[in-house]
């Protein structure tokens, strides 16, 4: 999908530039946005590099952990159908976690963990309720602190590169609490199309 | 009420950064070997970023420059001022559920046009941050244990990713319009 996308952008451009009589400014944009995008790759790693220094000292000091411990009785709520001792809800814990700190690389294995767990309760090929729950909250992002995008804006010279953590932290909240409510409202008219 | 998500955003990080010193530090941490080494990562992802950048932000570039990119905004613009919806936004809510990195390059484009911090800066940059790419986590997550059968999972993600998008737009116009 995205491979078309993204030829399809190009083959547009291509095409209507030689109507347009735009090729020369196509020809040039060409070259000064690969440009663009090495300079702007090499700024990113001034922020990158702090932040995951951080996120890695926050790891050994345990803070991860003190988060899955007060994350834990609501995540009980979430998933209803896992067994309150069952090793999956350690794994999902522990993933949302990643996830909030924006440890994007940590949380993929962290949740095939989650996802293997899942699979060995329900026993089949089909998703299970607690999965497509547990995916609902990973797709509407559960992140707190934007890194790139911060790192981005930084680039750009902007005057205040974190404003939009705020804003960033309330619309994940409105996707999530709408994912949960779309994920239970699907999961009862399954159900009841099965009765 | 707005005052109160800028402070949020300008105190967060610091105020996090000081917890973490502080315990780490009180739990006596190698804090800044820790840091190193944990940082390393960041270089190889900056690097690994790359490919992706230089991919978008030349096929949007060819799409902007050619005159096309006007024309379609042009042709469309009115039914989305119609409803509220600023559409230089339209090809980053597209792009946004299926690819992350590519959304990266759209967003980084906006930016880089626009400005950070103009309106249409500060709405890219909370949609990028706002929800995560659901066509990969599905595709990641159900392929690792071998499902076959999504049921629903698909239409939950599409719909909030329309949600996070909708309620983007909804608080950056109150905070920052």
């Amino acid at each position: 999908m995205v491979n078309l996308i993204w030829a399809f952008m190009a083959i547009v451009g291509i095409v209507y530039a030689m109507f347009n009589g735009t090729m020369e400014e196509v020809n040039k944009a060409l070259f000064e946005s690969a440009n663009e995008a090495v300079k702007l790759s090499i700024g990113l790693i001034s922020i990158l590099v702090f932040w995951l220094g951080i996120m890695k000292v926050a790891e050994e000091a345990g803070i991860l952990k003190i988060l899955t411990k007060v994350m834990r009785p609501v995540v009980v709520r979430i998933f209803p159908e896992i067994p309150k001792d069952h090793p999956a809800l350690g794994y999902i814990l522990s993933n949302f976690t990643a996830n909030i700190f924006g440890l994007g690389n940590a949380a993929t294995p962290l949740g095939i963990k989650a996802m293997e767990q899942m699979k060995e309760l329900s026993g089949s090929d089909t998703a299970s309720r607690s999965m497509i729950t547990f995916l609902a909250i990973n797709t509407a992002g559960i992140t707190i602190i934007p890194t790139t995008v911060i790192a981005i804006r930084m680039q750009y010279d902007s005057a205040s590169p974190t404003e939009i953590v705020g804003t960033t932290i309330v619309a994940t909240g409105i996707s999530l609490v709408c994912a949960l409510l779309l994920d239970r409202l699907f999961y009862y008219q399954s159900i009841r199309r099965k009765e | 009420m707005m005052g109160i998500i800028t402070a949020i955003s300008t105190w967060l990080i610091p105020s996090f950064l000081l917890i973490v010193l502080l315990t780490a530090s009180w739990k006596k941490i190698p804090t800044y070997e820790v840091f190193v080494e944990g940082g390393k990562e960041g270089v190889k992802l900056a690097f690994s970023l790359l490919p992706f950048l230089v991919g978008m932000l030349v096929s949007i570039s060819i799409l902007r420059s050619s005159g096309a990119l006007e024309a379609l905004i042009n042709l469309i613009s009115p039914f989305l001022i119609a409803i509220g919806i600023p559409p230089e936004i339209v090809p980053l809510g597209l792009v946004r559920p299926i690819s992350g990195n590519a959304a990266l390059g759209v967003t980084t484009e906006l930016i880089a046009t626009h400005g950070p911090d103009s309106f249409i800066g500060r709405l890219a940059s909370t949609m990028q941050g706002s929800t995560d790419t659901t066509l990969y986590i599905l595709t990641v997550y159900f392929g690792a244990v071998g499902i076959k059968r999504m049921r629903y999972a698909v239409k939950v993600g599409l719909l909030a990713d329309l949600i996070g998008i909708i309620a983007s737009i909804i608080i950056v116009t109150l905070v920052f319009g």
